[in-house]
């Protein structure tokens, strides 16, 4: 069994010599120190905290125990959706109990000391920790995208630990922290699929819940896809909807695109050994996007764009393609997710108002399929987001399209599914 | 201990000691978005949709998808609908947080257990099954 060994200032933490808040967060790092066989910690520089989303009464007593044993964060923490949305509060049909003890939530981590983004998208509104640079982000598409596509480096963590960590600087040195961690262990070959396919927006998602079905929790190196796409390149936005899909159809918390993601110039820089080779078929590919559509027929009720939360260059291109078209149909409720911060300046530059013309509506500091926003009698939503796709049934008891943005506003402008399908076979 | 006929060996992830029925996931699932407040599979992807977890002793070979699934675990176990203990191949540490806040909120202990993967393939299909942790040497016993 191999030995955690703890400095002298670690273990004073631990024994309550620097407060009851700090030996409390560290009996939770040391915990998961020894469930992750780590033999050291080491100091962060930033966190990301997913608790303030209200799942229950034992994520409050944690979160406000350490708010009363006098707990603050020590290193930059911004915090994940909540289960409101204060900026609009007449868009979330909380009940008293929500209402109530997600407020409290969202109060008890500013208490501690962290910063009101309340987004799932922190990197797209200020908090771009630099290539290698050791943090603790929790939320699943956050650990995903700060790994893979800013080179940054936190392990898979949860609620607690994430806040826990904040408020001692500290996590243990394991997993996606190493470098032996973050090799692949298996690599996707895509070279395969037609330029023409992914090209589409579709496409990415589908290969995002494609990697999380075939890696589960391991990393993975993709060959074969290309970074300089017509509209663009292998975007951001794009890397951000692949990687969530991903989190969410697997436990996956880093990827490689070979050529594109900054770890993995070449191939033989994220693979150790030989490691078993995937070669990807377009069927398989079109098999991932189905499993995103749970719908049958062309009925639709409602499109929810923006999860993980919208950013600035997609509030662009939304308005890009709304601006001179038709209004949605009135049949339609039309949602976008994204942060305050995103906001602010969608609505600066004029976005903001060309979807709220066209009949959309804005959702800030949380997300539609985290807490009650829909019409209950909304039956059949589409959306871009394969993540959105993926939970929503369960989480809403509605059936899910995913379409490109072009084929959620096109479709929300007839009332009725709109999907070009031809590329997909 | 049980007198069992069969015992396997592996990695303690959190201390604890307690007994069930055997409930093995043909997929790993997601807490958070996939098991409701009842302990009952809600994952419309997954094959075991509809069947409960709660008071089993729950196999798969590791977690799935959000963070949140550690706030949902503490949540079920505070509520007494969690598994009554759960075994990996491969250690979610997503999960070992929510047994051990679980541990400091409320003093409830529920043993998680890592083996490998020979040892996962011996695991009978079904019939009940005693989970046992010696924290000490981080040992964790399976008594069929």
């Amino acid at each position: 069994m191999k030995k955690l060994i703890l400095t002298e200032l670690e273990q004073a933490m631990l024994a309550g010599e620097h407060g009851p808040a700090i030996a409390m967060c560290m009996r939770l790092i040391v915990g998961v120190a020894k469930a992750n066989q780590a033999t050291r910690l080491i100091e962060i520089e930033s966190a990301h905290a997913d608790g303030c989303l209200y799942h229950g009464i034992a994520g409050l007593e944690y979160t406000e125990k350490l708010v009363e044993l006098g707990g603050k964060v020590k290193v930059r923490t911004t915090t994940n959706v909540s289960s409101l949305d204060l900026l609009h509060p007449d868009l979330v049909h909380a009940d008293a109990t929500l209402a109530t003890n997600g407020r409290r939530l969202m109060d008890a981590h500013l208490a501690l000391g962290c910063e009101a983004t309340w987004t799932c998208a922190p990197y797209q509104t200020g908090h771009r920790p630099a290539f290698g640079t050791q943090i603790a982000w929790a939320e699943s598409n956050a650990i995903v995208f700060a790994n893979s596509v800013l080179g940054a480096r936190t392990d898979r963590y949860g609620d607690f630990l994430d806040i826990s960590a904040a408020i001692v600087g500290r996590v243990p040195f394991a997993g996606l922290h190493t470098d032996e961690g973050r090799k692949a262990a298996l690599v996707l070959d895509f070279s395969g699929i037609s330029r023409e396919l992914l090209e589409e927006e579709s496409a990415w998602p589908a290969i995002g819940a494609l990697l999380g079905d075939i890696a589960e929790s391991k990393v993975a190196a993709m060959i074969g896809l290309p970074g300089d796409l017509s509209d663009g390149g292998l975007t951001e936005d794009r890397l951000k909807g692949l990687g969530a899909t991903a989190a969410s159809s697997g436990g996956v918390g880093l990827f490689h695109i070979v050529g594109v993601t900054p770890e993995a110039p070449t191939l033989a820089a994220v693979v150790n050994a030989k490691v078993e080779t995937i070669k990807i078929s377009t069927a398989q590919l079109r098999a991932s996007r189905d499993r995103l559509t749970t719908a049958v027929g062309d009925d639709l009720d409602a499109v929810s764009l923006g999860t993980p939360h919208f950013s600035l260059a997609e509030f662009e291109n939304l308005a890009k393609e709304l601006e001179g078209g038709d209004n949605f149909s009135p049949s339609i409720d039309f949602y976008v997710s994204t942060s305050r911060g995103v906001l602010e300046r969608a609505e600066a530059l004029g976005y903001a108002q060309i979807l709220k013309n066209a009949g959309g509506r804005i959702v800030t500091d949380t997300c539609t399929y985290v807490t009650p926003i829909l019409n209950p009698k909304i039956k059949t939503v589409m959306t871009n987001s394969g993540k959105w796709a993926w939970y929503a049934p369960g989480n809403l008891g509605i059936e899910a399209i995913l379409g490109s943005v072009k084929e959620c506003i096109a479709s929300a402008r007839a009332g009725k599914l709109v999907r070009n399908d031809a590329l997909w076979f | 201990m049980l007198s069992g006929s069969k015992t396997l060996t592996g990695r303690a992830l959190h201390p604890g000691s307690s007994s069930g029925e055997l409930l093995i996931l043909d997929q790993p699932i997601s807490f958070w978005g996939g098991v409701d407040h009842h302990g009952v599979i809600i994952d419309v992807h997954h094959p075991q949709c509809g069947v409960s977890v709660a008071g089993k002793v729950l196999v798969m070979t590791s977690g799935r998808g959000s963070s949140s699934a550690t706030a949902v675990l503490a949540e079920l176990i505070r509520a007494k609908k969690a598994p009554a203990a759960m075994i990996f191949t491969e250690c979610d540490t997503i999960l070992v947080i929510g047994a051990l806040v679980s541990a400091e909120l409320y003093q409830i202990q529920m043993p998680m257990v890592e083996l490998s993967a020979d040892s996962y393939a011996q695991i009978p299909k079904s019939g009940s099954v005693s989970v046992e942790v010696d924290s000490e040497n981080m040992i964790g016993l399976m008594l069929f």
